[in-house]
């Protein structure tokens, strides 16, 4: 088996359930990193649009993680071209530009499909698809992937965690702006302000996850 | 999101007239992107547990975001409408990347600890938003002024953040002790909370609380 092959199963040793539970609770990408604050804050003021994001966000971080693992591993990591015989290759500054451009392919291609496939699921989350390209959450996990040296599999599992909280994290941000907009909230701390010191109330409940 | 866009200048104005100046002093207060027009919490609140990193990231903000609105705004004729969210992303990236690679040449230990979050400026909502809302439809010197502006306005903020959370999280000020010792030994604790992210929310929260109480702005 070649090195490269290896890279497949070898990452830092994590174990799955740990990853998982650490990117949907404890290291919730929205709640203690606060990527994705912008589109949080624009979406979360209803129920049933907070859903249909959540649920695009779990769907594209669980696509681009892995396939911006893919593309780091064999193109653009120090030595990741040694199987085009270039060992000395570094092409690691090039992480940004290739990140962004290959998200934003990733969720086109994906736009296109769910219209093509599912004209009611694309009816959902249509509206929602181009604003996750600039999401900070999806280019910021990719980015966490490789700064934790996770392995394909591990990386499949952080998608699919960080996607989950981000999402649980504006649902239940959503339904307390639901409940909360009858309340007497003073003029000024309106909207924002409010949500703000709410969001640090729902982080500060997830921090209790820490200890396990 | 509101965002603002004056009219096209007209031929005869003065390089740095009254207009322009309002161009850059709008964002700082009246329209500050954080406060008013909620764009760029995405990273203004991960970098603010010291007030050095709060620093170099508002600056890095303030670099890409002006040079990023020049350059689209000497693009913006020639960018098809259906694929300029690719060339504005494109294009931003690629100043990232020059701030990236300064920022590792000059200050390693800073750029380690921002880690990702400079590479998040390409995704942050302030450059974004300026580049669609302002340098689509200005000429190059307004856009980089309102990218200055702007860039700033997101600047003193996360200042004011990160110098709250530096002296009640660590007792310190850019890495001074500024609470004296006798505090200390009076029983005086450092409040943990302040660097962990629910202290953050709520700072943050409170701050455009008095932000929108000046300036009298509220929603609804």
């Amino acid at each position: 088996m070649t090195a490269a092959m290896l890279a497949f199963f070898e990452g830092n040793q994590e174990g799955f359930w740990s990853i998982l539970l650490k990117a949907v609770f404890v290291e919730n990408i929205l709640l203690s990193f606060f990527l994705g604050m912008c589109s949080y804050l624009a979406v979360s003021k209803r129920v049933d649009s907070a859903v249909g994001l959540g649920i695009a966000v779990i769907f594209v971080q669980t696509l681009t993680v892995p396939m911006n693992w893919t593309v780091w591993t064999f193109l653009l990591k120090p030595g990741a071209l040694a199987w085009a015989g270039m060992p000395d290759s570094d092409l690691s500054y090039l992480q940004f530009l290739t990140f962004i451009a290959s998200i934003a392919a990733v969720v086109q291609v994906v736009e296109m499909a769910v219209d093509k496939f599912s004209p009611k699921l694309y009816a959902a989350l249509g509206i929602f698809l181009p604003l996750i390209a600039v999401n900070c959450a999806i280019l910021g996990g990719s980015m966490f992937m490789v700064e934790r040296n996770y392995s394909l599999t591990q990386s499949v599992t952080y998608g699919v965690g960080s996607g989950l909280g981000w999402a649980l994290a504006i649902v239940s941000m959503a339904t307390i702006r639901w409940k909360m907009r009858t309340a007497h909230v003073p003029a000024p701390l309106r909207g924002l302000g409010i949500t703000f010191i709410t969001t640090g109330l729902v982080a500060m409940a997830f921090m209790t996850f820490g200890g396990m | 999101m509101t965002a603002t866009t004056t009219p096209p200048v007209a031929k005869t104005s003065p390089l740095f007239g009254p207009d322009e100046l309002k161009v850059i002093k709008d964002p700082l207060w009246d329209n500050n992107p954080i406060a008013l027009q909620v764009l760029g919490i995405c990273s203004a609140l991960a970098v603010t547990t010291r007030l050095d990193k709060a620093l170099v990231m508002g600056i890095g903000v303030t670099f890409v975001t002006s040079i990023a609105n020049v350059l689209i705004s000497c693009l913006r004729n020639f960018i098809p409408n259906k694929i300029r969210i690719i060339v504005q992303l494109v294009v931003v990236s690629g100043v990232v990347i020059v701030f990236d690679q300064i920022l590792k040449a000059y200050m390693y230990d800073l750029s380690k600890q921002l880690s990702v979050f400079v590479g998040l400026i390409i995704t942050n909502c302030i450059v974004m938003g300026r580049l669609e809302a302002y340098a689509m439809g200005n000429p190059p010197w307004r856009s980089f002024l309102d990218g200055i502006g702007n860039g700033l306005g997101y600047m003193w903020i996360l200042a004011v953040v990160g110098a709250i959370r530096e002296i009640f999280g660590s007792g310190s000020l850019l890495g001074f002790k500024v609470v004296p010792q006798a505090l200390y030994d009076a029983g005086y604790v450092n409040n943990g909370l302040m660097v962990l992210a629910p202290g953050a929310f709520v700072l943050l929260g409170i701050i455009v609380w008095v932000q929108r109480s000046i300036s009298g702005y509220s929603e609804k």
